[in-house]
């Protein structure tokens, strides 16, 4: 027989075990992936994720959607050197967005993890697929199966200042060829004093460097990954000839003390103040930036240590994620974004790139040259692959992060700390690390 | 009642009135098991379900997304990843110096407060401040704190004579060490000052005074009266401190994202679930964490509450 207190314990045992069984429940919700093709505009709300540094592209992609369509879609954007752990946690615990924008270097990674849906039958139904950026679906491509398509195209390019360029007595229509010239201009750019540096980098972060300095490594013939994407080859010649380079530059004093602790979020900062002559840096930074008395911007393709040219075509890509559950409607919005509308009077006209070559000379990119030849860069660029890039290169916490820091800033000679370092890449690009 | 009595009743069967007790007795322990109960539930669902499915995710193969499959102790060798080792090197280098600049500091603190003086209770009060910011966002202030060219912090070195431009508060491993050492010493030695204070107070004022009328110094009563009894306290205080500081995250994920050298253990942790998409090699470096922890608690414990 139990008493009245009893009985109260009881209840209050059976309520608990009741919340406990409710917080334990999260099990496998399959998403709406069905293998449709329908695009759907029906005033649904949709929710995309994209990265900081993509944010404003992003966003007046959005805004202009919204403005013409009953679908809204709400933007959210992260810190890049966060953006891979926000994603993989969320895929853990399935809370991840109707829409994901990434980086293309982690879209193998995705694609293979079933991160994204699989999107080869809706792209089937667009009259320019074959039209899209090459190096962005091969990065999407896995099984032989479309997982995401390019969402926008970031080039790196050389940027410079032609005001600073003049004052220095340097002609601002003729940019340096190679980087033996960059050094030599930023030499007489330095001298002109009054917080004004001649270059810039991004010193402590692995993402800036690899977008800026391998396209130089490229442009010499040299090469950073193996064509498996398992294995690193940066330990050649070239690559130590460019980052003695850069040790040069810092020692001299070409460049601001700040490079060695700049991991990321401020690394155009000085250059748009129009305290930088020359810098490296994506082809998406030129929407942002505000012309004037101090500043009128120069591009130039990025060279090797003696001439040629190249470009790491980055950017992002986007897709419809696995847990979806409105995936015609994202369709709606995806299919949008690359439509011509989209790309000539929203991403040309904010002088950014379009993802289809049949639109590379539209009628914004015949307006400024500067577009011309971000256009042509795109085709002339690499796109590397790896299925663990992000772990190995993008990690704060990564092995590329100290190779790259110590190449530059260490104690050994740049080829030493290269070979030194080579291993740990190659070990983490293969799984194992 | 005596043994003897006692072990007298076991042996004959209970009569008839203590059989009435014996059902009365089972249903006090029916009913206590009752109150118990829900505890226990919180306690099974929040702490041992959680550690024993984390015991065999560290010896299963378990990705971040996809099944799962056994594969014995396999994981464990991610424990000779140099970046791990970096990271447990640097967490214990960390707590070392925590440990010891925050006890030093929050005992004088402790020492400078515990008598009733008028205006004694602004300065706990203002001591003990800063504990009311999370952790997180202590950070994040200090992080604005360190890295901006125009802080205060530079003016202060500046004017201090350290330096001539801006300091380099997170650059390399040991600035950063230096600089988030202090930045927890002013989010805690507040609140362990109040721990030690309470316990400084609880020494009798007696023991003081006989230990003056005999002569002793006040180096003799402290090591003599004032440490030993202060045992429990001091105890506390080092297990929370141990304990936090190896267990040292947001500060150091804040500030310097685990880079140059300065990542810990859970940082090396978080790394490896949500970066290597690998939860079992994560689970893996839980349990050897958890196992450490285990033992330096119950080594603490021994030694500080030995004379008890």
């Amino acid at each position: 027989m139990v008493t009245s207190i009893g009985r109260r314990g009881v209840l209050a045992s059976v309520l608990v075990a009741a919340l406990a069984l409710t917080a334990c429940q999260g099990g496998s919700k399959k998403g709406g992936g069905s293998g449709g093709t329908k695009a759907a505009d029906d005033g649904t709300t949709l929710t995309l994720w994209t990265r900081a540094p993509t944010q404003a592209f992003t966003q007046s992609l959005v805004d202009a959607y919204n403005s013409s369509h009953k679908n809204k879609v709400k933007l959210t954007a992260f810190p890049a050197d966060s953006y891979q752990q926000k994603v993989a946690s969320a895929a853990g615990a399935k809370q991840l967005p109707d829409i994901l924008a990434s980086d293309v270097v982690y879209a193998p990674n995705y694609a293979s993890k079933g991160i994204f849906a699989d999107l080869t039958d809706r792209v089937n139904t667009l009259p320019y697929k074959d039209k899209l950026a090459p190096g962005h679906v091969k990065a999407a491509t896995f099984d032989g199966k479309l997982y995401a398509v390019p969402h926008d195209l970031d080039m790196s390019v050389l940027f410079y200042n032609k005001v600073l360029f003049q004052k220095a007595g340097l002609d601002p229509n003729t940019p340096p060829t190679t980087m033996q010239q960059v050094y030599d201009d930023a030499v007489k750019i330095n001298k002109l004093g009054g917080g004004v540096h001649g270059y810039f980098f991004g010193g402590d972060c692995p993402g800036c460097m690899l977008f800026t300095t391998w396209p130089m490594i490229w442009a010499d013939g040299g090469s950073v990954i193996n064509d498996k994407g398992d294995a690193s080859t940066i330990n050649n010649p070239q690559a130590a000839a460019i980052y003695s380079l850069y040790r040069k530059m810092f020692g001299e004093g070409l460049t601001p003390a700040s490079v060695k602790s700049e991991n990321g979020p401020t690394w155009t900062q000085a250059f748009t103040d129009g305290k930088i002559g020359i810098q490296p840096f994506g082809a998406t930074a030129l929407q942002t930036m505000k012309e004037g008395p101090a500043l009128q911007v120069g591009v130039s393709p990025i060279p090797g240590l003696n001439g040629g040219k190249s470009s790491f075509v980055g950017g992002d890509v986007i897709g419809i994620t696995s847990t979806s559950k409105h995936t015609d409607q994202a369709w709606d919005f995806i299919s949008w974004t690359l439509s011509d509308q989209a790309q000539v009077e929203v991403i040309a006209k904010n002088k950014n790139s379009p993802v289809r070559s049949d639109l590379a000379s539209n009628k914004y990119a015949a307006q400024d040259p500067r577009l011309v030849t971000f256009n042509q860069l795109s085709t002339e660029g690499q796109t590397p692959i790896s299925v663990n890039f992000g772990q190995t290169y993008n990690d704060p916490n990564g092995p590329w992060t100290s190779t790259v820091f110590d190449a530059v800033f260490g104690s050994k000679d740049p080829a030493q700390e290269l070979d030194d370092h080579n291993g740990s890449i190659s070990a983490s690009l293969s799984g194992g690390g | 009642m005596t043994l003897v009595a006692s072990r007298e009743r076991r042996r004959t069967a209970p009569p008839r009135g203590t059989r009435r007790r014996s059902a009365l007795r089972r249903r006090r322990a029916y009913t206590g098991a009752l109150y118990a109960a829900p505890m226990a539930v919180i306690v099974g669902v929040l702490f041992v379900i959680p550690l024993g499915l984390m015991l065999w995710m560290s010896v299963n193969d378990w990705p971040l997304l996809g099944a799962s499959s056994p594969n014995g102790l396999k994981n464990y060798k991610v424990l000779s990843d140099s970046l791990l080792t970096d990271a447990i090197w640097f967490t214990v280098k960390y707590t070392i110096v925590t440990t010891v600049v925050l006890s030093l500091i929050s005992f004088g603190l402790a020492l400078l407060v515990q008598e009733q003086r008028p205006g004694i209770g602004l300065f706990r009060s203002v001591f003990f401040l800063p504990a009311a910011v999370g952790l997180a966002s202590a950070s994040l202030l200090f992080y604005s704190l360190f890295v901006n060219d125009q802080s205060p912090l530079n003016s202060v070195a500046r004017w201090l004579g350290l330096t001539h431009g801006t300091v380099d508060w997170l650059g390399t491993s040991n600035h950063a060490l230096a600089s988030v050492v202090g930045m927890i010493t002013w989010r805690f030695a507040g609140f362990y000052m109040l721990i030690l204070m309470t316990g400084l107070q609880a020494i009798d004022p007696q023991l003081f005074e006989a230990a003056r009328t005999d002569g002793a110094n006040r180096w003799q009563i402290m090591r003599s009266i004032t440490l030993p009894l202060l045992r429990p306290s001091l105890a506390l205080m080092l297990i929370l401190s141990i304990t936090g500081s190896l267990l040292a995250f947001d500060q150091f994920f804040i500030l310097t994202g685990g880079r140059q050298h300065t990542a810990t253990a859970v940082i090396a942790i978080y790394r490896q679930a949500f970066i290597r998409q690998d939860l079992g090699g994560a689970a893996a470096i839980s349990v050897v964490v958890l196992a450490v922890l285990l033992i330096i608690n119950g080594a603490q414990l021994f030694i500080l509450r030995r004379e008890r």
